[in-house]
């Protein structure tokens, strides 16, 4: 038996570590769809399906970039020195996730808004100059593709960002998976596939979501297998982070509300709707948003109750 | 160039925390927080028991975490002594470094930036050792150039049985605890 | 590889930052050159702490005229330049929040902690009226004074000025009176404060319940620290897995109480296996044979159930005592008011030294010489008192040298052999000092007047009729410490920041109110660095010089046997008295014996406190340095123990005495430090008095459990581990 006192009692972090709260879940959240969201985005774009008369192309790039702009908000009221944030944009960390992220998302909006250039949201209508730019990019197919390449790079980089912020932590065994950024993609990808389909109206869309968002739920299941099998096949940390998830203190909600409510359950719903057997609702990708939210909360306050 | 490095002598140390308030005073640390702490392991059972006390505090790691996951370069490697600093102006309060942190070192000063340890340089650049060490009653602590094969802590880790923190962390950390 | 990318982007990148840094109110500086800034003036002023009764010669550090730090002085041989942690916290005594501010007199009854702020000039008017109304009604004698510490001197002088000859500390029946006199019985002289013991040159050093690096003693725990560093084999007898035990080479874990049963044993070893300094004690020892024939029964194999430690190791550290005498130590503890024979429980201890040959000698105790520093020529000399001392009537305690505060205490309550109608109360908490609360509440209630003379508010200044705010060490001057040691030396305290607010220090005090008693002429000094220069001068000292060093080192003395310093035994019988002779005249036993100490029966504990290395008694818990190192006391419990009771480290529980006392709540560390069959708790804490706002209800307090206490036949001192306790189950 082992008996360990400190005296140590610093804020966030005795008794346990708590540095992060709800912003940095939500934000990796929000990074996640909006990852996804432009990954969508692109592939409408690269495929053409955004000349659509009612493709979600037209509103997903605006949609983003107001989801985003909400998460960042969210980051920055987590940060503790606000008036220092501009540091971030003075500098470039090669080892740091987190300043790849804060150039990445530099990035990631004027993709955003170049992609939302292609085919504007109505109330840009208004502005007669944007009107004509507009129709010269939609008709340049080059800048079209481009665009669409962007947006599915920058997409897919936003996307393993968010789970490597966690996962290069190397104190915290529970995030220290080389599958977490992978987890988080896919879990982006199949937020934002659930979530586009909620918003969808084009009926080929739809369909083309929801049978892509159960790929991505059967492979986010793989990848939770793996991350659990890889992690309790490590060293002593790793298996008692692991803990965390089979009998420790998160259990039944990771297993309740990511895997079941998130993910399994929505996944058969999902396939009785691509059979046709059940109409298409907002139930299962409503769960599909929820279980993402709740991965990434989980996943960040979990973290961070593992210790080496 | 200097590789700055401690070496606690847990054989002597009682435990008191004088390190923690001389830290306290030295430096300024607000009411609530402490640049370093008290640690006590015990093992086995009543009456056959064995402790083992530490004072602990940022290890200035040759490896140093805190430092690579900063976005802004506050968190860095001092030339001198090679001892890992932040800059408060620099600093946005994003507290990956706290995070990383394996022995959970770090905290958010109530002025908004990450603080820990310094390893008093501002003394040691005066010819002084860390407040912790110059205040020990029992000198249970040593400060020196860990790259410096006759420096006292390098003598001490040669001589004596001695261990670190978290070896597995990987991060190489730079205070030895002699047991 | 970041750092160099940092410094590139600050190269690059200055005139661009220049206009945000403004912005941000600052230049560029990294955390480590905060502390001192920039045209900052920073000044050292040397002075002695307070924060204990060690006297630590400090340096204390003033930035832009606000306190600042405070460091060990180099030059004192006492701290060696290194405080402890509360002298390093002293800095907090001084921004205390809690703090006494203003004089005041009591609004309604008395404990109720209701005040009027009042001038000085109000309350020493008061106080000097009360006084003068005692001395006509009762007496001078009948006005007590209890004080401790150096700050005391001048109020002590005042009062004998009055014509009282009642001045008692706790410090002696409470603490370690009984050492003293076991000891003087034995050797002919005392150990003292600072303790003459050579831990430092120890080979083996025994500690019997001394829990060294807890108890934060610096020279102690420095020479302790410098002992275990050069290899010393560690004894160390505790129920409890103390500091000191981690550093043992053997621990004995024994039932509390029944340590006298373990030294018998030892000495008994000893003589039996002649393994005793022989030639010493022939030298030097007195009723030998007698002693030989006393301790013949107390066998190993006897101690063993009585003590549960087993006859080999018993057998074991006995000869790895002998092994390293004369340098093996048995340390003769501090606070030794245990189980009421602690006299001769410390008599014990000092003969198993003398078996050891260690008196006077290297690495056991040596003998201590003072500087030497006149008293002030000039006073004029103290009225006779018409009574005797009033705490020890018909000497019942016949060995008691010094005053004893429960005697005073039991004069107040009973009138006899005479009244006591005034009670000063000088830097001491007597509610939380002395044994059994409800006799102090009884004595108070029957006063005419209650003057507290403190810097904080604490529980008996929450009784007083006056309470008198004093400025903390850092604020003001006091006598001269030229404490006899290893090493002479002469100690100055002076000031080195002003008092906040209108605290005053005490010799001001003291001295104004011997004016107002019509007592000036003992004042033949204005201002106390004319009573220090006047002292300094006499023993050819310059006072300038002192106070710009802190400290005079006088020269190299010899310590020990070894350096041909023959000892000198001040005993009836000039020698070590094995046997004692005054002892049996006075029908106690000559030779120390064992008696049975009441156990606890099925779901009690016995109740033991002792010492935080950051904490002086109840006397710190709200300078906010030191409180945030340890803000509460824990209940330490044995972890199977605790387990029954369904508690874990973190619960909140209380404990209950034998007479119904139920103690704040207390937090409960489940641990495998301690016996099944004793709780322990560090004393100081559960404050209940409202002016001591960071500490009121937090912890439990010691000395509201001991309700219970066992008078010291030899001495009059009252043993307090004797209060056995049950646990109450309570909600976190």
């Amino acid at each position: 038996m082992l008996e360990l006192t400190t005296t140590r009692h610093n804020h966030l972090i005795d008794p346990g570590v708590h540095v992060w709260g709800w912003e940095i879940p939500i934000y990796l959240f929000v990074g996640g769809l909006v990852a996804g969201m432009m990954v969508i985005t692109g592939y409408l774009l690269l495929t053409g399906r955004f000349r659509g008369r009612e493709s979600v192309a037209r509103s997903l790039p605006l949609i983003s970039l107001i989801v985003l702009s909400a998460g960042m908000l969210a980051l920055f009221l987590d940060l503790e020195h606000k008036l220092y944030f501009w540091r971030l944009y003075t500098t470039f960390e090669i080892t740091s996730p987190m300043s790849w992220g804060a150039w990445i998302l530099l990035l990631v909006y004027p993709a955003l808004v170049a992609a939302m250039l292609i085919r504007p949201p109505s109330i840009l209508g208004l502005w007669d100059g944007i009107v004509k730019l507009s129709g010269r990019v939609a008709a340049d197919d080059r800048s079209v593709r481009w665009i669409g390449t962007l947006n599915v790079v920058l997409g897919v980089m936003l996307g393993i960002y968010t789970g490597i912020l966690l996962s290069a932590m190397g104190s915290r065994p529970l995030w220290n998976s080389a599958l977490l950024g992978p987890l988080f993609l896919t879990s982006g990808l199949s937020g934002a596939a659930a979530f586009v389909h909620m918003i969808a109206r084009d009926r080929s869309e739809s369909d083309l979501l929801v049978r892509a968002d159960n790929g991505l739920l059967v492979v986010e299941l793989v990848i939770i297998g793996l991350f659990l099998i890889g992690m309790t096949s490590a060293s002593e940390a790793h298996i008692r982070a692991a803990g965390l998830f089979l009998g420790g203190s998160y259990t039944s909600v990771f297993w309740v509300f990511v895997v079941g409510a998130g993910i399994i359950f929505p996944l058969v719903l999902q396939l009785l709707m691509v059979r046709h057997k059940i109409r298409h609702t907002v139930v299962a990708p409503l769960l599909v948003v929820a279980g993402g939210i709740a991965l990434r909360f989980i996943i960040v306050y979990a973290g961070q109750a593992s210790h080496m | 160039m200097a590789r700055f490095g401690m070496v606690i002598d847990t054989t002597r140390c009682v435990g008191c925390m004088d390190c923690v308030v001389a830290c306290k005073t030295e430096n300024d640390v607000p009411e609530g927080f402490c640049r370093d702490w008290i640690t006590t392991e015990v093992k086995g059972e009543f009456p056959e028991v064995q402790m083992e006390i530490r004072s602990e505090r940022c290890n200035h790691c040759d490896n140093p975490p805190c430092v690579y996951c900063c976005p802004t370069g506050a968190s860095h490697v001092e030339e001198f002594g090679q001892t890992v600093q932040v800059t408060p102006e620099v600093c946005i309060g994003c507290k990956a470094c706290l995070a990383a942190c394996p022995y959970d070192a770090r905290f958010i000063n109530p002025k908004g930036y990450a603080d820990k340890c310094t390893f008093c340089l501002h003394r040691v650049k005066e010819g002084l050792e860390p407040a912790c060490v110059s205040v020990c009653p029992t000198q249970c602590m040593h400060f020196g150039d860990l790259d410096d094969p006759n420096s006292e802590v390098s003598r001490l880790i040669k001589s004596r049985d001695n261990h670190t923190l978290l070896p597995e962390a990987g991060t190489n950390p730079r205070i030895f605890f002699l047991t | 590889m970041t750092a160099v990318s940092r410094r590139r982007f600050l190269k690059i990148s200055t005139g661009a930052t220049v206009g945000a840094v403004a912005v941000a109110g600052g230049s560029l500086r990294p955390a480590f050159s905060r502390p001192v800034e920039d045209g900052e003036v920073i000044r050292k002023i040397p002075t002695y702490c307070d924060v204990c009764f060690w006297k630590c010669g400090a340096i204390a550090y003033t930035r832009n005229g606000k306190l600042w730090k405070v460091e060990g002085n180099p030059a004192d041989p006492l701290s060696r330049g290194r405080l402890c942690p509360r002298g390093t916290g002293g800095v907090g005594a001084h921004y205390d929040p809690d703090r006494l501010r203003t004089p005041l007199i009591r609004k309604n009854n008395r404990g109720e902690e209701e005040w009027v702020a009042v001038t000085w000039d109000e309350a020493l008017t008061y106080i000097a009226e009360k006084m003068q109304a005692i001395k006509q009604q009762y007496g001078p004698e009948s006005m007590a004074l209890f004080s401790h510490g150096v700050g005391g001197t001048f109020l002590k002088h005042t009062v004998k000025a009055y014509g009282s000859p009642n001045i008692a500390a706790p410090s002696y029946a409470q603490c370690r009176g009984p050492r003293e006199v076991g000891f003087n019985l034995t050797f002919g002289d005392a150990v003292y404060s600072p303790e003459r013991t050579d831990i430092r040159n120890s080979k083996c050093l025994t500690l019997i319940g001394s829990h060294l690096g807890e108890n934060m003693h610096n020279t102690q725990v420095q020479e302790f620290a410098d002992a275990v560093g050069n290899g010393a084999s560690v004894i160390v007898v505790d129920p409890r897995f103390s500091v000191a035990a981690s550093k043992a080479k053997y621990y004995l874990p024994i039932k509390p109480g029944t340590d006298m049963a373990l030294i018998l044993a030892w000495m008994n070893v000893l003589v039996s296996e002649e393994l005793y300094d022989k030639d010493y004690v022939e030298k030097y020892g007195f009723g030998f044979d007698a002693f030989k024939a006393s301790i013949a029964g107390y066998t190993p194999e006897w101690a063993y159930p009585i003590t549960t430690i087993a006859p080999q190791v018993i057998r074991d550290t006995a000869r790895e005592m002998a092994r390293y005498a004369p340098a093996s130590l048995v340390h003769p503890g501090r606070h030794v008011t245990w189980y009421g024979d602690d006299a001769q429980r410390s008599r014990a201890i000092a003969l198993l030294n003398a078996l050891l040959g260690n008196w006077g000698r290297k690495g056991g105790f040596y003998t201590p010489t003072g500087m030497p520093v006149p008293g002030y020529d000039g006073y004029p000399a103290y009225p006779k008192p018409e009574r005797e001392h009033v705490d020890n009537p018909g000497h019942a305690y016949p060995f008691a040298d010094e005053e004893l505060t429960t005697g005073i205490r039991n004069a107040t309550i009973t009138g006899e052999p005479y009244p006591i109608k005034g009670w000063m109360v000088y830097a001491t908490n007597l509610l939380n000092a002395l044994p059994n609360q409800e006799e102090t509440i009884k004595a108070i209630q029957s006063l005419d007047l209650l003057v507290v003379v403190d810097v904080i508010p604490s529980e008996i200044a929450g009784w007083a009729d006056v309470v008198l705010p004093e400025s903390v060490y850092l604020e003001r001057y006091d006598d001269l410490n030229a404490a006899p040691f290893r090493e002479p030396f002469i100690a100055l305290r002076q000031p080195v920041v002003e008092s906040p607010d209108d605290q005053k220090p005490n010799w001001w005090i003291a001295r104004e109110l011997a004016k107002k008693l019509g007592l000036e002429r003992y004042y033949p000094w204005t201002n106390i660095e004319e009573y220090l220069e006047a002292r300094l001068a006499a023993g050819g000292y310059s006072f300038d010089g002192l106070k710009r060093d802190g400290i005079i080192n006088g020269p190299k003395i010899p310590l020990y046997i070894e350096d041909g310093l023959e000892p000198v035994f001040y005993t009836p019988s000039g020698k070590i008295e094995f046997y004692s002779t005054q002892l049996a005249e006075h029908g106690l036993d000559p030779v120390p014996t064992f008696t049975e100490h009441p156990q606890p029966g099925p779901g009690q504990f016995r109740l033991l406190f002792g010492r935080a290395p950051m904490h002086s008694f109840g006397r710190t818990q709200t300078n906010p340095l030191l409180a945030e190192m340890m803000e509460e006391n824990e209940l330490w419990i044995n972890k199977n123990v605790a387990g029954r009771y369904g508690l874990k480290s973190g619960d909140y529980t209380r404990l209950k005495n034998e007479d119904g006392v139920v103690s704040n709540r207390i937090r409960v560390k489940a641990t495998e430090r301690i016996r099944g069959d004793c709780v322990y708790m560090v004393h100081g804490f559960g404050h209940t008095a409202k002016g001591m706002r960071r500490a009121f209800g937090k912890g439990a307090s010691d000395a509201e459990l001991a309700t219970k206490y066992v008078m010291d036949p030899v001495m009059g001192g009252t043993g307090m581990n004797v209060n056995f306790v049950t646990i109450e189950l309570e909600g976190a």
